[in-house]
């Protein structure tokens, strides 16, 4: 039990870090929120299974439905701001500053 | 309890989707021509809604085994939800046909209807993953609406902010309620109220761990220092109607479901979450005012005014009576008529090609030029400052009175010294309005539905509101109790 609790505490760090310390790439930003969900995922998957109950896998696959709509609006999002800049540099999404 | 009687305390998020779910259909094979008649059967739509709360949808209580509650406090909100999103939805066919040059898409207001589905179902939650699901449907049409004109990069980078924003802190969310989930063995709020009571030793830890981190993912929600960096951006590059829009229903969606998780499955943990709440509220209005006095640009100051005002409004929840959740929802319904009032004005800010023009400095002189809405403007700012006698004063004093009766009084105090910091740049505006040497006069109105609803907006925050107060007064008390 401990274990999983540690991987997915440690996937969610890898998660938040991948979105603040990544300067480069919007794409790797995605991925980063993909991993904060999977480990989430994780943790409830673990816990369902520890307590010896259901709630926990069925909350898992609800978020990886949304987690889909997510994505695919996350995706939109980018595309259109590609096309508007021709850049998906993190460094670049500065338009707007105060 | 039978079906019918669980889907009739739905009824208005049943309403929202199926109307929505229809004029998507419409607006699929419609194209631009049918934009108007589907904003205006939107509202009617929020409008059926809102009939459809009188009934079981506000006194039915649990339904759905726990998953969802309709009680008065989740009413109040929703009228204040349907309320704003109406109001968005018909400022907007102008402004996209004016600022585009081209016809509004009517997904905008199907958009706005499905968000505002979620916001009905935030409000009703009772079980953690009514909460997460409901949240998720307002935040995804909220992201897609502030990228909403495409073409506009400042659009597009607000929509792309707020998903990054967003979803970052839809997982901080998601990883507290699986921690609340694993320490409790439920996601039903009265049952993770029982588990908090009787938690001890490293079952209480975790519930804490869990405790910080579906606050911290809240206050994100409604943009609570620290976790607001997002909002100015996304206030001033979405278009104007949607940030109207952000600043007002999401904002009490927000607020009424945080009221509800801190007091319904998180009541006896009422000692721990106190200083979370009471650290975001006093750093959201010190930081909302102090941030906002060098800004030009008039959207950007609103979104600081937001922040500034979530944090009075928290102050309410710090509470943690009776009053204070009453507190909480009368500055709420005063404060959303504030704000939509202001973006209304903000709306009738433009160049006489009708391209909004958002910088203060093009305020200036404007009692000459446009007396009327210099003064309306005026009322909302003044009334935003919290000074008497405008409406505004009171939804400040309910939340003041609720802290100090709560012993509270460091609070209150420092709340108080920090709101005047904040008069000072609304008073800047007032000051910029009536004493500046006038700038280029804006193009004419051409609205006589905007200008009704700012006139409207005004009289309501004017001291003619205070006849309102027993009714709010009343209605804001039964609605709060119905959490204790």
């Amino acid at each position: 039990m401990t274990h999983y609790l540690v991987v997915s505490a440690i996937l969610f760090t890898m998660g938040v870090l991948g979105i603040f310390l990544n300067r480069k790439n919007l794409i790797i930003i995605l991925m980063a929120i993909e991993l904060i969900l999977l480990s989430v995922n994780l943790n409830l998957v673990a816990f369902s299974a520890a307590l010896n109950d259901l709630v926990g896998q069925i909350f898992a696959m609800f978020v990886l439905t949304v987690a889909a709509g997510e994505a695919a609006i996350g995706l939109a999002i980018l595309v259109i701001y590609f096309r508007g800049r021709g850049t998906i540099s993190v460094d670049d999404v500065n338009r707007m500053k105060g | 309890m039978d079906y019918a009687a669980n889907l009739a305390m739905v009824l208005p998020e049943i309403v929202l989707s199926l109307g929505g779910l229809v004029l998507l259909m419409v607006s699929a094979w419609g194209g631009r021509s049918v934009s108007r008649g589907v904003s205006w059967v939107s509202v009617a739509v929020l409008m059926g809604a809102g009939i459809a709360l009188i009934g079981p949808a506000s006194a039915g209580g649990i339904a759905f085994d726990g998953l969802y509650n309709a009680d008065l406090f989740a009413a109040f909100a929703k009228v204040l939800i349907f309320f704003a999103a109406a109001v968005s939805i018909v400022i907007a066919p102008r402004f996209f046909a004016r600022t585009s040059g081209e016809d509004l898409r009517p997904e905008y207001p199907v958009l706005v209807l499905f968000s505002t589905a979620g916001m009905g179902m935030m409000v009703s939650a009772n079980d953690l993953l009514t909460l997460y699901v409901g949240l998720e449907l307002q935040s995804l049409s909220a992201y897609v609406l502030a990228s909403f004109m495409r073409r506009d990069v400042r659009s597009a980078e607000a929509g792309l902010k707020y998903f990054i924003l967003g979803s970052l802190a839809s997982g901080i969310l998601l990883y507290g309620i699986s921690l609340v989930y694993g320490f409790s063995g439920t996601t039903i709020f009265g049952d993770i109220a029982t588990a908090y009571a009787g938690a001890e030793g490293s079952t209480k830890i975790g519930l804490l761990f869990g405790l910080v981190f579906v606050f911290a993912g809240l206050a994100f929600k409604m943009s609570a220092v620290p976790f607001h960096m997002w909002t100015p951006d996304v206030y001033e590059g979405a278009p104007t109607p949607v940030t109207a829009f952000f600043a007002s229903a999401p904002k009490v969606a927000a607020l009424a479901l945080s009221v509800r998780v801190a007091i319904e499955a998180m009541g006896p943990a009422t000692g721990d979450w106190r200083q979370i709440v009471i650290f975001a509220a006093l750093a959201s209005i010190v930081l909302g005012a102090v941030a906002a006095i060098n800004q030009q640009n008039i959207k950007r100051l609103l979104a600081y005014s937001s922040i500034n005002n979530v944090g009075f409004a928290l102050i309410g929840l710090a509470a943690g009576t009776a009053e204070g959740v009453a507190g909480v929802l009368t500055y709420m319904t005063i404060y959303i008529v504030m704000t939509l009032g202001s973006f209304l004005v903000v709306l009738q800010m433009r160049d006489e090609h009708g391209q909004p023009v958002e910088t203060i400095a093009s305020l200036s002189g404007l009692s000459r030029r446009r007396p009327a809405l210099a003064a309306a403007l005026a009322i909302f700012m003044f009334s935003l400052a919290g000074i008497p006698p405008l409406f505004g004063f009171w939804a400040k004093f309910a939340v003041f009175e609720a802290a100090v009766k709560a012993d509270l009084v460091a609070l209150a105090a420092i709340g108080i010294a920090a709101s005047t910091i904040g008069a000072y740049y609304y008073l800047k505006i007032v000051k910029t309005m009536y004493f500046d040497a006038p700038a280029p006069a804006y193009g004419k109105s051409d609205s006589a539905l905007e200008g009704g609803l700012i006139a409207a907006a005004a009289l309501f925050v004017s001291p003619l509101g205070y006849l309102l107060i027993p009714v709010l007064g009343a209605w804001s008390l039964a609605a709060a109790r119905t959490l204790f």
